[in-house]
């Protein structure tokens, strides 16, 4: 077992014991799902039901548009009542199938059980495609795209990122838990696929009964168990690959670069079912927590249910200032509950009026606090200044463009300086400012 | 005394020479119309223009790779001189002057979310596009006064971006900065605007506030040719005014977007805010 970690980083509180080790439930079917075709990063899928249809669990409605797209799937049987516009998670209103369950939750059609052993690559690479997996860590990018470098590019490494460093969340570690064995053939599956001679499983060592459970596992499958600190945001792609394998992904470049992929663990899991099965991602875990949550837990959530539906499930203590999907650190803050749980949504978290006092904005202090935090080894205060003055050449020179955007800064800057709102702003114009001339 | 006052006398000499030979062998050739410009440019050093400050200007209107109507704040006096010194027919432009296209202000706007963040329009327009639930309304936090090198901008106190008809010249960098477009050039002789943004239509404006354009069409009914229609939002059709029509326009607006804005005295019918309407 490794332990190692990444330069930088935080110890945000991590209020996970109010979830971690109770079993997941099935989260009963909303009476409307709203489907958004746009799940994924790239192009949207495009619509192929019409309102009035019948459509079948699992059937598809949305038809991939171009290489990096995936289709979208009924995640229920039921009946498409609309085509339309409706609210998506970040802040404008587009396009989703709205499905009303008929509650019999039927598949569309059979799938059969298949060793994934028989089948060549590329049928698996469609299946996953078909299945419409992508990363389910939050970035949602299609898997398919991710396990088929271009020419030359050949991965030595793959590890399962069960890492989860964002505080309340914890629908990696049920899955892990609940689902071993489809992680561990999802594991074989991703080795088959990218030809990995390494498998590594990430795990921050507040998970170390989880660790101790799969160790017998993964020992006779030759997988690695990586164990590092608990530390913020261990769980990105970069700080991860630096911690386990001690490599750096390039600047602009892709874990590929330097021969490494890394897969969410709830990923892994859905590509089980894909490849196997043959069965589309349509349910994912959520956890359904905060200080407002009532009942705090991890649902096993149909994709398109609407946020309302979660939280009216787990109840709420008083009327939420706050709803965010995803974790405190990234997660988007939300200002309708009417937007639905997407593939790459992992919790939904739910804050009283007291819980999100926001600290005075205050002048910065030069304590270099943000510099120490920064995982990118950026001066956050710096671009923050030239963002602010439209200074983007400066701001493009301190490399503003390698922010991963984690919140590190801004959570320890003890002047309440929105740093990484700047710093996206300044990340934003530079792109619009490139494309412009 | 005399030693020191020689020495001293002829040293002095010696570097007033050399200073002459100097000046006169590392002499820059200016163009003497390009002084002749850098005093009639309006010296704002504003950028309007596209150049880092008048001199830039000057230089490239000497080299013949400027438009010479692109000073904003000068005007047209300053155009005609621009002609005069480099010896070219120009027709002045008429001059234009910054509108804000909205009244929604907090009372008659609804907003999206609290926004806590950075006091900056641009950077707001991220979050989830913007906290006002209008796609097309002002933010109110400021980017355009930031920018505006005259401080003819202002936010008021309802949180609105106003204009100071005095101040401003026109330049448009607010129109640039602006991330909804609230703020638009129009000339500056015309009085009577369409201060709406919202491209939609009249069911979701008024589900946004209560002043903006639901696009019923009736100011055009009233005063035609001189609006007209963008998808669901009336504008001023600039090139066509009758002002008496547009008055008449202007009194039948239901949601009294059509503002005279010559006259601010005079306050909008009392229109009930969007927290009574909706309790």
């Amino acid at each position: 077992m490794k332990r190692r970690s990444f330069p930088g980083g935080t110890h945000p509180p991590q209020h996970k014991s109010a979830t971690a080790d109770t079993p997941s439930e099935i989260c009963p079917l909303p009476p409307e799902l709203v489907i958004p075709l746009a799940q994924h990063v790239g192009a949207p899928a495009v619509a192929c039901v019409n309102a009035g249809q019948r459509v079948g669990r699992g059937q598809v409605v949305g038809k991939p548009n171009g290489f990096v797209s995936v289709p979208v799937h009924a995640s229920t049987s039921g009946l498409v009542v609309a085509v339309e516009s409706r609210p998506h998670p970040c802040g404008a209103e587009l396009p989703a199938v709205i499905l009303q369950p008929d509650g019999d939750d039927v598949w569309a059609e059979e799938y059969l059980t298949q060793s994934f052993h028989v089948l060549t690559t590329e049928t698996m690479l469609e299946r996953i495609r078909e299945a419409g997996v992508v990363g389910m860590g939050g970035a949602a990018f299609p898997t398919h795209v991710k396990l088929d470098p271009p020419h030359g590019k050949t991965i030595d490494t793959a590890i399962v990122n069960a890492v989860e460093c964002e505080p309340w969340v914890t629908a990696d570690r049920r899955v892990l838990l609940e689902q071993r064995d489809k992680v561990l053939t999802g594991l074989e599956v991703l080795q088959k696929i990218s030809g990995a001679r390494q498998m590594w499983i990430g795990l921050e060592d507040n998970q170390t009964d989880v660790a101790a459970l799969l160790a017998p596992h993964c020992k006779q499958r030759g997988v690695g168990i990586a164990i590092m600190p608990a530390k913020y945001p261990q769980g990105a792609e970069r700080q991860i690959i630096y911690a386990i394998t001690g490599r750096r992904v390039p600047t602009r470049g892709l874990p590929m670069d330097v021969g490494v992929l890394v897969q969410n663990v709830g990923t892994v899991a859905a590509l089980t079912d894909a490849v196997t099965r043959a069965r589309p991602l349509i349910e994912r875990m959520v956890t359904i927590s905060g200080p407002d949550v009532a009942r705090p837990r991890n649902l096993r959530v149909r994709i398109g249910t609407p946020v309302a539906h979660l939280l009216k499930h787990c109840g709420l203590r008083e009327e939420a200032a706050k709803v965010l999907l995803g974790g405190p650190m990234m997660g988007t803050a939300q200002h309708t509950l009417a937007v639905p749980v997407l593939r790459g949504t992992s919790g939904v978290l739910a804050f009283r009026r007291q819980d999100i006092t926001a600290p005075a904005v205050g002048s910065c202090l030069r304590c270099g606090r943000c510099v120490a935090a920064c995982p990118m080894h950026l001066l956050p205060t710096f671009i923050a200044d030239y963002a602010r003055r439209d200074a983007l050449d400066l701001a493009e020179r301190f490399a503003a463009r390698n922010c991963i955007e984690c919140g590190s800064c801004s959570f320890v800057c003890p002047a309440g300086i929105p740093l990484v709102q700047s710093i996206r702003y300044a990340k934003g114009a530079i792109l619009a400012r490139r494309r412009s001339t | 005394m005399l030693a020191a006052v020689i020495s001293l006398g002829s040293l002095g000499c010696f570097a007033a020479i050399l200073l002459a030979m100097a000046a006169r062998r590392f002499a820059v050739k200016v163009d003497p119309r390009q002084a002749a410009l850098l005093d009639v440019l309006a010296g704002a050093n504003c950028g309007a223009c596209g150049y880092p400050g008048c001199s830039a200007y000057a230089r490239a209107l000497v080299a013949g790779t400027a438009r010479p109507d692109l000073c904003r704040p000068g005007g047209p006096e300053t155009l005609a001189r621009i002609a005069t010194i480099l010896d070219i027919e120009v027709a002045p432009g008429e001059p234009q002057i910054a509108v804000v296209r909205c009244r929604g202000d907090r009372q008659q706007s609804r907003a999206k979310y609290d926004y806590q963040g950075l006091e900056d329009c641009r950077a707001a327009q991220k979050l989830a596009f913007g906290p006002k639930t209008c796609p097309g309304g002002c933010l109110g936090l400021g980017s355009c006064v930031q920018h505006c090198p005259f401080g003819a901008l202002s936010i008021n106190e309802q949180g609105l971006a106003e204009v100071d008809r005095d101040r401003c010249t026109g330049c448009g960098l607010c129109v640039s900065v602006c991330p909804r477009q609230v703020l638009a050039l129009a000339p500056a002789g015309s009085h009577i605007h369409v201060q709406c943004n919202s491209p939609d239509a009249g069911r979701k404006v008024k589900n946004y506030c209560h002043v903006g354009c639901i696009g019923c069409r009736l100011c055009i009914k009233t005063a035609p040719e001189c609006f007209v229609m963008e998808g669901f939002l009336a504008k001023v059709n600039y090139g066509h005014q009758k002002p008496t029509a547009m008055a008449d326009a202007m009194e039948r607006c239901p949601h009294h977007c059509i503002q005279d804005l010559a006259e601010p005295g005079e306050a909008a019918p009392h229109s009930p805010s969007v927290e009574e309407r909706t309790s």
